[in-house]
C-alpha cells in the first residue's frame, strides 16, 4: 500500500464524487480516497422524491437509483471507494484521519463533503411503522414501499420535499393532508405570490394543506401509524406519516478537530477550514457570499457541484475563489420551480407573466437591485435571470413588469465596464 | 430489448441493451459511459447530457419541448440546430427501440 500523501474525501454525495471527478480532470495524479457512510454506489438524491416514488410509466419498469457515477469510474479513474466506511476522526497535527474501521490514513489535503442529515421529530411515536423522513436511498426505498399500499398520508411541513412527496402521492392516488406551521408553503424561500400559486395547484390536485399547525404526537396500533395529532389538538388519520421540517449540517467531526464551525463548517472563498490542509464543500460549509461576504449555508446540487469544481483548481494549484450564481429547483407534479440568486424572504416581488397560464415568473428586488427571480414551468425567465445574475447587468423593476421588453435578449448583452 | 449507441469522438463506439424507459441520458450514467453527465438527474434543467442523434432516427423523436429549447441555448458543446437533442428526454420504449448517437466534446 502507498504511503505517499493524498487527497482524502469525506463524504461520497454529489459534491465528493465531483471532487474526485474533477482532481483528475484538472491533472492531478496523486492518490484519492473516498469515504462513504453508505453502502451503495454514489447516487443522485434529487430524484428520490420524484420519479423514484413515481406511478410506473407504460413500460412497467420500477424505478432504481441513478448512479451519480458508474462503478467503472473508480475503477478508470483510480479513486480508492471505500462504500460503508464512515470517517471517525480527524487529527489535524498529524495529518490523518481514522476511519471506522479502524484504518488510520494519512493526507495531504482532505476534504469534508459530509453533507446534512434530516432534522428529527421529536415527538411521541416518532418511531413508529410508517413514519418516514427521505433522504437517502434507503429511505426512500422504505417510502416507496409503504406508499404502494398507503390509502391516507400526512406530511409534516411544506418545504421542497413534503410538497414533492405529496405530489408523488397523489400520483398514487393517496390522499394527502400536509401540516405547516408557517401560514404558507415554502414560506423560507419563496415570494408570497410563488407561495400562493403553489398552494393552489396542490390544491387543486387535491392535496388538502393545513397552515399555523404543528404535530405534537403520533398514535399508533400494533407498532404502526394511524394518526397524527395536530398542534391545534386535530387528529388527522393516516397510515403513512412523512416528515419533512429541514435538515442539519453535519459538523461534528470537524467540531471533533478543533476546527471553526457554526451553521456549517467554517470556510473563507477558497473553501479552506480554519486548518490549512482542511477544506469542506457543499450542504455542510458555511462559506462567505461573494456578493455581501455573510456566511451562508446553501443545500443544492448546483453549490455541490459548483463548489468540488473550483476546489479541484485550488488543489491542483490554481487558487480560485467560489462566486457561483445560486440556483436551486423543484418539480412538484406538473409544475417546475427554478429559483436563480439568493433571494431575501423581505425581497419585493414584480410579476412577469400571468400565473393563471401556469408558466410565469416572480422577479425579485431589494430596493432597486436585482436579487433573483423564481420562475414555474419557465426555463427561459430562470436562464435569463442567471445570466444577468452571472454578469451582474443591470435590471429594473419596470423593464420586468413590461411583457414587450426582451429579457433574454437583455440576458445577452454584454456588461457594461465600470466607470 | 432496446439498444443504445454511444459514438465518441475518438472513435470508439459504446452500444448497450436497456430495458424499455431507460433514456439515453440514464443508459450512460448507469453504463459508465464517458461524456454524459447527468447532473440534474433527468430534469431538463443542466444541459450535461447533450447529445447529438443521427439523422435517421431523429423522426421517432418526441418534439422538444419549451424547456428543452431553452436549454439546449446552454451547451457546453456547440448546439446543432436538426440533432442536439437532451439525453435525459430521451426514453427508448416502442416507439424508440434502437437509437444512435454522437456525445459531444463536453459537457
Amino acid at each position: 500500500m502507498s504511503t505517499a500523501r493524498g487527497i482524502v474525501i469525506v463524504g461520497s454525495g454529489q459534491g465528493g464524487v465531483q471532487l474526485a471527478d474533477s482532481l483528475r480532470g484538472e491533472g492531478y495524479t496523486g492518490p484519492i480516497d473516498l469515504f462513504g457512510t453508505e453502502v451503495h454506489l454514489p447516487y443522485q438524491r434529487p430524484p428520490l422524491s420524484k420519479d423514484f416514488l413515481g406511478v410506473p410509466d407504460e413500460t412497467g419498469q420500477d424505478a432504481t437509483a441513478l448512479p451519480i457515477r458508474a462503478e467503472k469510474f473508480f475503477v478508470e479513474r483510480d479513486v480508492t471507494f471505500h462504500p460503508g466506511v464512515g470517517v471517525e476522526t480527524i487529527d489535524p497535527a498529524a495529518a490523518t484521519i481514522t476511519a471506522v474501521d479502524g484504518q488510520v490514513l494519512p493526507y495531504r489535503d482532505l476534504v469534508l463533503a459530509t453533507g446534512a442529515r434530516n432534522r428529527a421529530l421529536r415527538i411521541p411515536g416518532a418511531e413508529l411503522a410508517g413514519v418516514h423522513s427521505l433522504r437517502t436511498l434507503d429511505d426512500a426505498a422504505a417510502l416507496r414501499a409503504d406508499l404502494l399500499t398507503a390509502r391516507r398520508a400526512l406530511v409534516v411541513g411544506a418545504g421542497f420535499i413534503g410538497l414533492e412527496f405529496a405530489a408523488s402521492a397523489r400520483a398514487h392516488g393517496v390522499e394527502v393532508t400536509v401540516l405547516e406551521m408557517a401560514p404558507r408553503m415554502m414560506g423560507r424561500v419563496l415570494s408570497p405570490e410563488m407561495s400562493d400559486h403553489f398552494h393552489g395547484q396542490h390544491t387543486a390536485a387535491g392535496v388538502r394543506t393545513v397552515f399555523g399547525e404543528g404535530i405534537t404526537e403520533i398514535l399508533g396500533e400494533d407498532g404502526r401509524v394511524v394518526a397524527g395529532v395536530g398542534s391545534s389538538g386535530t387528529r388527522y388519520p393516516a397510515d403513512l406519516v412523512v416528515v419533512g421540517v429541514g435538515v442539519l449540517p453535519n459538523i461534528e467531526i470537524a467540531q471533533q478537530a478543533g476546527l471553526a464551525v457554526g451553521n456549517g463548517i467554517v470556510v473563507d472563498e477558497y473553501l479552506r477550514s480554519s486548518d490549512p490542509h482542511v477544506w469542506a464543500l457543499g450542504d455542510c460549509c458555511a462559506y462567505p457570499d461573494a456578493r455581501t461576504g455573510a456566511l451562508i449555508r446553501l443545500e443544492s446540487v448546483q453549490n455541490a457541484v459548483d463548489q468540488a469544481k473550483i476546489l479541484a483548481r485550488t488543489l491542483t494549484g490554481t487558487p480560485t475563489p467560489y462566486a457561483a450564481t445560486p440556483w436551486f429547483w423543484s418539480h412538484q407534479g406538473g409544475n417546475r420551480l427554478q429559483i436563480a440568486g439568493l433571494i431575501p424572504t423581505d425581497a419585493r416581488s414584480v410579476l412577469r407573466g400571468d400565473p393563471a397560464s401556469g408558466s410565469f415568473s416572480v422577479f425579485r428586488f431589494v430596493g432597486d437591485d436585482f436579487a433573483g427571480a423564481e420562475s414555474v414551468n419557465n426555463a427561459a425567465d430562470h436562464l435569463a435571470a442567471r445570466r444577468i445574475l452571472d454578469r451582474s447587468l443591470p435590471l429594473t423593476p419596470e423593464q420586468v413588469a413590461d411583457p414587450t421588453f426582451d429579457l433574454k435578449g437583455h440576458s445577452r448583452t454584454s456588461p457594461v465596464p465600470a466607470a | 430489448m432496446p439498444t443504445i449507441t454511444y459514438h465518441h469522438l475518438d472513435g470508439s463506439v459504446d452500444e448497450i441493451d436497456v430495458v424499455p424507459g431507460t433514456s439515453v441520458m440514464r443508459g450512460a450514467v448507469a453504463g459508465g459511459i464517458a461524456g454524459i453527465v447527468g447532473e440534474c438527474g433527468g430534469q431538463a434543467i443542466c444541459a450535461t447530457c447533450h447529445v447529438y442523434v443521427r439523422p435517421e432516427y431523429l423522426a421517432a423523436l418526441p418534439p422538444l419541448s419549451e424547456d428543452e429549447e431553452e436549454m439546449l441555448e446552454e451547451t457546453a458543446a456547440p448546439r446543432d440546430p436538426e440533432r442536439s437533442r437532451l439525453g435525459c428526454q430521451l426514453k427508448t420504449g416502442p416507439r424508440l427501440e434502437k437509437i444512435v448517437v454522437d456525445v459531444p466534446a463536453e459537457q
